[in-house]
Formats: structure tokens, C-alpha cells, sequence
């Protein structure tokens, strides 16, 4: 039953390249079924290898199945391998369902776009060059899958690609991930040349015998490797693509831009944990990295006005929480924070889906409202989805896993505590933003007329995903809520878990201190938004506040920085360099031609007397040479 | 010295022939000139050359050209222009090259060789027999040309057909 | 018959030779360049006569009716050609037909 994983990945790129050879010729129906279809299997016999392998886990609790071999010169040997282990049967659990659920989504709500089949056809790429990313088991296998997810992200992001602006977000997004992907292709050459493999689990072992903790070399590999996290899970300095990434239809937003690629860089830190742990001081920079953005990014969201500019600072927001996690050294948390945080950040990102269409694709939260009374079944979704990203208590999976981080900050890391700090300023921020975000758009007065309710494609996967929010995180309570540990004892034979170094009274204020925190953050909001909105009025026309408004609406100007630092430098540079010498060379050789070219045309006048005397010339010097020589 | 004396009268009469500005007057000097030519061929010893010489080429081919510029009718305008094209820098290129030729070709011809013309002189009998003997094929192949030229100047020569219509696409490219 | 040495009447056939060109080459007009054209013709022909009178056989005047003929056969096409000429341009002018050129 295990050895069935290879399906897992070839059944969506099995779906990929029906609709990229047939897809024209299927009709819409037939092209969704495909493409829905093939994920669905995939995620069927994902949930097959995985219940075979959580109930009889084979010996040393990972499964290894090579499926032939790629390249073998020299002393390089790379696979078409796949490994599973707890952490990468999670995530690829998490990936086919949510697609999944996704692409039903999208099923209806793509449903009057011109290019139907060609988007089914990009998205089952994605998810196939996912789950290769996470299920490989060597680096070369996962940095083919990250290129592959990198590639559909931008065709993806420019899928209306008659609109020039789009293409425009899809290249800025290819182009900044580019940055990270070179950093991390140089430290692949790194881990090689020094360690000889590229086999994760190999490195691993090597890595821990022969570099001692604090070693350059594994610095200088952590760090690399960091570079590429950040630029595929938007972190600072890498972020600026993600908002931009907004262009792209929905579901493209909630599946790569939210639940799953942009975690690829988490997972990437994730298995490569013995290298950051060997390089403390790039673990400590992931963590400082993670508090910064997840500050940064919540401050942006504060003051957007497009839904989904809103949930894409906060999807860097939370990434940067699961930075936060896998810099103190809680692995398994940041795990769990990314499955809560892909149920109910796609949950929000379909629910804005259906508002926006609800709206006439009107994306302005501003001219939204009162889509309550006419769409009680969203708004009860994305109001789970909303309390699950606030981490209100008790009740809802983002709750769970966000307190998790948080306390694990605080126990590991006593000496950084203003990580945990940011955490929980960050905690406040976030519901606040997410609640403004409710409130404008479903509460209120209703400001535009709003369309018709979604069918059941649309509404299932909503359904299903309100509940993933609330009970997915019922797999890891804290010992004075139920003790469960499931999740992290399952993860433990791949992720080191941590040693409880504080006591229970520490972990119940420090939970009370947060669920206060998000609590009030909820009442400023409905205070701010709903019953006397003339305050937030009031701050938007102090010259301060207008001030703070426009940097942190153009998310801390990083985009006019990059231009003016980077950018306008280079593109001086490549227009000065198109007149270079070389080339000066080469069009000598062309104008050369060309002069000999003008030259023998004169020869060419017309006249019958000049080819007279062209032809006794001729015969002139013939003869000459006869006689004379 | 028949000879001679006809080569000076050829000489100075083609050297007429290419100064003319009157056509019919260049066309007798040249007649003048082939009939000169035609008593050296006599005097080498080829009489029945000489008579076909006068027959046709002095007698047909230049006829021809007769009955040509009779039909062109060149008047006075035309004698003017052709004085004007043949100013005197005009000679200059195409006297130099053509006394390079002469020079190389006389060198080429500057040795001692067997005199011609050793008195024998070879009549039509001989000429015919080596013209239906071994040159048979040349034989044909020439009235081939003839039957050709005839052919083609009179497709050439027509004004009707498809001529006219290139003439009316030419005179509105104009 | 008395012997005529070869080389003088090679170098006559020459000089005609070169007058012809020197005419092809300064006339404008076609019936004139036609002509030169036939002088050099001749002089050709006259160049055989004496070789073959040098050595005394009848290869010389056979190739000097093979040139009449071909002489023959050119004249009138070209004076076909001269008439057409003078149709389209209206003028004898040679430097009139220059439009083919590179």
C-alpha cells in the first residue's frame, strides 16, 4: 500500500499533461473533472499511504522508495527518490486536501473565464511540483519541485496575462523568488563539494560528525539555504513580491500564496534543521528575521483596503510566526502553525473570494458591507476563519498552534524575550486587522449591491474547511487543557522535540496574556470599524497618521527602495552596456559586409557601354597574364 | 603589295566608320572597309571567301542595316546629338583600352614565324569537301542559327501580341 | 601569289579588332554600337583566313562561314531588337535602357 507514494505526485502531473496536450479540445466540464479529479486521487491515496503508515510505521520510521536514477557522474548520484516521514506525510497531507477542496472551489468560481482547462492545467503542475518538493528525497529532487512551484506561481499570477500589470506581478514575483533560488542553489554547491551528498537524511548524518557546532562552513550553508526560504516565503528582505502576487485569480492566491508555497521555505528550514542547528547564529537570525516580518507585515495589513492585499501581509505575518518557531528551535510547533494556517487562510481567501464576487469583483473593502444579511453561510465561514486567525481562545485551531509559538519563544529563548513580546504585539495587531477586515466587509451597512449567493462547489469546501479550522487544532493541547501530543509525538522521529523547561503556571499566564491580547484587539476593532469609525477618520487626516497610513499602505516603501537601489542601477547599467565593444566588434564585421556590399553594386550602373567595357578589361588583363607572365 | 595597300584602305576606312555622325554615312565607309577586306581574303588565296564576303555581308548584312535606319529615318536632330555624344574627352577611355589590346595582341603575334599564303590558293572545291566532310555538324548547327534568327526576329520584331501589352504596363510605369 | 607574311595580317586583323571595340565602346547609339560589332566579327573572321592560309588548308574559310552565318543570324535579331527598343523608348539612346541595374 506504501509503496503506492509515487501516485501521490504523478497523478496531478498525470492530470497536467492531459489538459496541457488535450485541454482545448475537452469541454469545460471535461477539463474541470480532470483537473479536480486527479488531485482528489491524489489526495485519496495520500490519505492511504498515510493511514497505512501511521498504523504500521516501517523501521526507522521513514519510507524510502527510489524510483529510478537521475543522474549518476562522478561522485554525484541523485535519485528520483521520494521520502516519507511524519513531517513530510503531514505536509503532503495537507497539500492534496486543501488543493483539493481548492480546485472544487475554483470549479465554480472560475466558471466564466476565458483559458478554464489552462488554469486546471497550471494548477495541477503546482500541486504535483509541491508534493515532489516535499516528498523528495534528496536536494536536487526538491530544488526541481521548487523551481517547478516557483514557475507555476508566475504563470499562475499572470493568468489574465492580456492585462500588462499582471505579467508585471508575475515577473517581480519570479524575479525576487530568482534571488532566493540562487542563494540556494549555491548552498547545494556548498553542501556537496564539502559533504559529498545530496541526500537529506546523508547530509544530515555527515554534517553532524564532521562540522563541530558554529563551524563557517555550515554558517555559510545555513545561510544560504535561509536566503532561499526567505525569498519562496516572502520574508524580509524578499517580501514585496506577495502583495503584488494579489493579481492572480483567488484560488491561485489560496493555494500557492497562502496554504502551501509559500511554506515551502518553512519546510525547507524544517529538514535541513540539523544544518540551522549546527549554525546557532543563523537559527537566531530565522527568529529575528520571523519577529520583524510578522511586526512589519501586521502594521501593512492595518491600513489596506484591498481584501486580499490584507490577507497577503498576513500570510506574511504568519509565516513569519512559523520563522519565530524554527528560529527558538520549536520545529514541530511551526509544523503545526503551518497545517492551522493553511485551513484557515484558504478558508479566508475562498470567503473573500465569494465576497468579492458577491460584489461584481470589487475588491475595495471600503465599498463593501452587509453582506451578512445576504450571505449568512460565508460570513459564518469566514467568521471561524477570521476567529482562527486571531487565535481566539479556546475554540478555534489558530488558538492552539499560535500559543504554542508563543510560549515556546518564551521557554527557549529566555534570553530574547522581546521575541516573544513581538509575538504577542504581533497577536494583537493581527486580530485587529482581521476583524477590521470582517467588519468592513460583511457588517455594516451595505454600500454597493451585492450579486447572488455560491453553489455547492463553492460552499463545500468553505464548510469543510470552517471545520478543519476549528478541530485541527485539537491534535496539541497544552497539559492543562487535555494534554494531547499527538501531534508533535507523531512528529517526533522527524523533528526534535523540545524540552519542557518551564512550568505549568508560567505556560497558563502566558496563554491568559495572549487570549486577553487577541480578545481586545477584537473589541478595538468592532469599537474602531462599527460604532464610532469617525476615530480612525480622525487619525487618517492627522498629518502623522496620514503619513504613517501611506508608508505602511505601500508596505514600509520597500518597494521604492528595491526600485531606486537596485533596479533603476541595473537597468542604467544594461542600457549604457548595449553599446558595448563586443558588439561594436561584431557590427564592424557586419558593416564591412555591407560596404563591400555598396561598393560592388556600383559596378552594377546598367549601362550596355560599361559591361562592354567591363568584358574588354576583362579580356585585357586575361590576356596580359598570357602574354606577360 | 595588293595587300598592303588594301589593309591601309580597311584601316582608315573602319577608323571613318567610328567617327561618322551620319549613320548612312558610316554604314558606306563600313561597306568600303568590307570590301577592302574582301581583296585581302583574294589575296591570301581564298577567292571563294572573298566572293561570299561581298555577297553576304557586304551585300545582305549590310543592306539590312540599310533598310533599318531608312526605316528609323534619322534627320538632322539626330546627326546633332550624335555629335554632341561624341565630344572629345569621350575617346579618351576606350582609345586606351583599346590600344592596350592591340599592344598585348601584337606581342602575342611578334614572332617569326612560317610566312602565309604560300601561293596555294584553296578554291571552293576543297573548301566543300572539308564543309560536308568532317565540319557536317557544323553544317547543320548553322542553318540551325539561321532558322533560329529567323524565327526570333520575327517574334521580336512584331508589334501586335504580347508586346503591346508590355508596352501599355510600360508607358504607364513612366 | 606571293607569301604575305602571317604576322602582318594578324596584327591587321588586331588593329580592325580594336577599332570595333574602341566604336562598341565610345557610341551611343545602337545602330553604331551594331555595327563596331560587326567590324570585330570581321576582323575575326579575317584572323582565320590567314591562319588557314598559313597552313595551307580549308579549316580557316570553313570556320569564316560558320561566323558569317552566326554573324547573320545576330544582325537580325539585334536590328529586331533595335526596332523594339526605339518602339518603347522612342530614342536610340542605349544609356535609355538602364533600369536593370544593381
Amino acid at each position: 500500500m506504501i509503496e503506492l507514494l509515487w501516485l501521490v505526485p504523478a497523478l496531478p502531473l498525470a492530470g497536467f499533461l492531459i489538459l496541457a496536450l488535450a485541454g482545448s479540445r475537452l469541454s469545460r466540464a471535461g477539463a474541470a473533472f480532470v483537473g479536480v479529479l486527479s488531485v482528489g486521487l491524489s489526495a485519496v491515496v495520500a490519505a492511504a499511504v498515510g493511514g497505512r503508515f501511521i498504523l504500521s510505521p516501517p523501521e526507522g520510521g521513514a519510507f524510502k522508495q527510489v524510483l529510478w536514477t537521475w543522474i549518476q557522474t562522478g561522485n554525484l548520484t541523485a535519485e528520483i527518490a521520494l521520502y516519507l516521514d511524519p513531517l513530510s506525510l503531514v505536509m503532503m497531507l495537507v497539500v492534496t486536501f486543501v488543493g483539493f477542496l481548492i480546485l472544487l472551489f475554483s470549479v465554480e468560481y472560475m466558471a466564466g473565464e476565458e483559458g478554464y482547462s489552462r488554469f486546471f492545467c497550471y494548477m495541477n503542475l503546482f500541486v504535483s511540483s509541491m508534493l515532489i518538493l516535499l516528498l523528495s528525497s534528496n536536494l536536487l529532487l526538491l530544488y526541481l519541485g521548487w523551481e517547478g512551484v516557483g514557475l507555476c506561481s508566475y504563470l499562475l499570477i499572470g493568468f489574465w496575462y492580456k492585462d500588462a500589470a499582471n505579467g508585471r506581478a508575475g515577473r517581480k514575483a519570479f524575479i525576487v523568488t530568482r534571488i532566493g533560488d540562487a542563494a540556494m542553489i549555491l548552498g547545494l554547491f556548498l553542501l556537496f563539494t564539502n559533504l559529498g551528498s545530496l541526500e537529506i537524511q546523508e547530509l544530515m548524518g555527515r554534517a553532524r560528525e564532521l562540522w563541530p557546532v558554529g563551524s563557517g562552513l555550515a554558517v555559510a550553508a545555513a545561510a544560504l539555504l535561509l536566503a532561499g526560504a526567505l525569498g519562496k516565503s516572502a520574508q524580509l528582505p524578499l517580501q514585496t513580491w506577495l502583495p503584488d502576487a494579489m493579481a492572480g485569480p483567488t484560488p491561485v492566491s489560496a493555494l500557492i500564496h497562502a496554504a502551501t508555497m509559500v511554506t515551502a521555505g518553512v519546510y525547507l528550514i524544517a529538514r535541513t534543521h540539523v544544518l540551522f542547528s549546527l549554525a546557532p547564529p543563523v537559527q537566531h537570525v530565522v527568529a529575528v528575521i520571523g519577529a520583524v516580518t510578522l511586526l512589519y507585515a501586521a502594521f501593512a495589513a492595518l491600513v489596506q483596503f484591498d481584501i486580499k492585499r490584507v490577507l497577503a501581509y498576513s500570510t506574511i505575518s504568519q509565516i513569519g510566526y512559523m520563522f519565530l518557531a524554527l528560529g527558538v528551535g520549536a520545529w514541530s510547533a511551526a509544523i503545526f502553525h503551518f497545517m492551522t494556517h493553511a485551513f484557515f487562510k484558504s478558508l479566508l481567501f475562498l470567503g473573500s473570494g465569494v465576497a468579492t464576487m458577491a460584489f461584481h469583483h470589487e475588491r475595495d473593502m471600503f465599498k463593501m458591507g452587509g453582506l451578512r444579511r445576504k450571505l449568512p453561510g460565508t460570513f459564518w465561514s469566514f467568521l471561524i476563519g477570521c476567529a482562527s486567525l486571531s487565535a481566539l481562545p479556546l475554540v478555534t485551531a489558530g488558538f492552539y498552534s499560535k500559543d504554542l509559538i508563543l510560549f515556546q519563544a518564551w521557554s527557549l529563548r529566555p534570553g530574547a524575550r522581546w521575541l516573544w513580546a513581538a509575538g504577542l504585539a504581533g497577536a494583537f495587531l493581527t486580530s485587529l486587522y482581521t476583524f477590521r477586515m470582517l467588519f468592513l466587509t460583511f457588517c455594516g451597512t451595505e454600500r454597493q449591491k451585492s450579486g447572488a449567493a455560491p453553489g455547492l462547489c463553492m460552499t463545500i469546501p468553505l464548510a469543510l474547511l470552517s471545520v478543519l479550522s476549528i478541530v485541527g487544532g485539537f491534535v496539541q493541547l497544552p497539559p492543562m487543557l487535555g494534554n494531547v501530543a499527538v501531534f508533535s509525538d507523531f512528529l517526533k522521529t522527524a523533528l526534535p522535540s523540545v524540552a519542557e523547561s518551564h512550568g505549568v503556571r508560567a505556560e497558563v499566564v502566558l496563554m491568559i496574556a495572549s487570549a486577553v491580547v487577541s480578545l481586545v484587539g477584537v473589541g478595538v476593532a468592532y469599537i474602531l470599524y462599527l460604532r464610532a469609525p469617525r476615530y480612525a477618520e480622525g487619525w487618517a487626516r492627522n498629518p502623522l497618521g496620514a503619513a504613517l497610513r501611506a508608508l505602511w499602505l505601500a508596505g514600509w516603501d520597500f518597494d521604492w527602495v528595491y526600485e531606486r537601489v537596485f533596479v533603476r542601477p541595473f537597468v542604467w547599467i544594461a542600457r549604457v552596456n548595449r553599446e558595448d565593444f563586443v558588439d561594436s566588434f561584431y557590427d564592424a564585421i557586419a558593416q564591412i559586409h555591407v560596404s563591400f556590399n555598396c561598393l560592388l553594386s556600383r559596378t552594377q550602373t546598367g549601362y550596355v557601354r560599361w559591361y562592354a567595357m567591363a568584358i574588354a578589361l576583362g579580356a585585357i588583363i586575361i590576356i596580359g597574364i598570357l602574354v606577360f607572365l | 603589295m595588293v595587300f598592303y595597300i588594301s589593309a591601309a584602305v580597311a584601316v582608315i576606312s573602319t577608323f571613318l566608320v567610328i567617327t561618322r555622325t551620319n549613320a548612312v554615312h558610316a554604314l558606306l565607309y563600313l561597306i568600303v572597309s568590307l570590301l577592302s577586306v574582301a581583296v585581302i581574303f583574294f589575296a591570301l588565296g581564298a577567292p571563294f571567301i572573298a566572293a561570299l564576303e561581298v555577297i553576304i555581308y557586304a551585300g545582305a548584312i549590310m543592306v539590312l542595316f540599310i533598310f533599318v535606319i531608312m526605316m528609323l529615318n534619322p534627320g538632322k536632330a539626330e546627326v546633332r546629338q550624335e555629335r554632341q555624344w561624341l565630344k572629345g574627352p569621350m575617346w579618351v577611355g576606350p582609345s586606351i583600352l583599346a590600344a592596350v589590346l592591340l599592344a598585348e595582341i601584337v606581342k602575342a603575334f611578334a614572332f617569326q614565324g612560317a610566312p602565309a599564303g604560300q601561293g596555294v590558293s584553296i578554291g571552293p572545291k576543297e573548301l566543300s569537301r572539308s564543309l560536308f566532310g568532317p565540319y557536317v555538324i557544323g553544317v547543320e548547327l548553322a542553318s540551325l542559327i539561321l532558322f533560329i534568327g529567323l524565327v526570333g526576329a520575327f517574334h521580336l520584331g512584331r508589334r501586335a501580341g504580347p508586346s503591346e501589352g508590355e508596352e501599355r504596363s510600360d508607358t504607364d510605369s513612366h | 601569289m606571293t607569301p604575305i607574311p602571317i604576322e602582318h595580317g594578324l596584327i591587321l586583323a588586331a588593329v580592325l579588332f580594336a577599332l570595333g571595340l574602341a566604336g562598341v565602346l565610345v557610341r551611343r547609339n545602337i545602330i553604331f554600337i551594331l555595327m563596331s560589332i560587326e567590324i570585330m566579327l570581321n576582323a575575326a573572321g579575317l584572323a582565320f583566313i590567314v591562319a588557314g592560309s598559313r597552313w595551307m588548308q580549308a579549316d580557316g574559310q570553313v570556320m569564316f562561314i560558320f561566323i558569317l552565318t552566326m554573324a547573320a543570324a545576330e544582325v537580325s535579331i539585334g536590328l529586331a531588337l533595335v526596332l523594339q527598343l526605339y518602339h518603347r523608348f522612342k530614342t536610340l539612346d542605349v544609356d535609355a535602357a538602364h533600369r536593370m541595374r544593381g
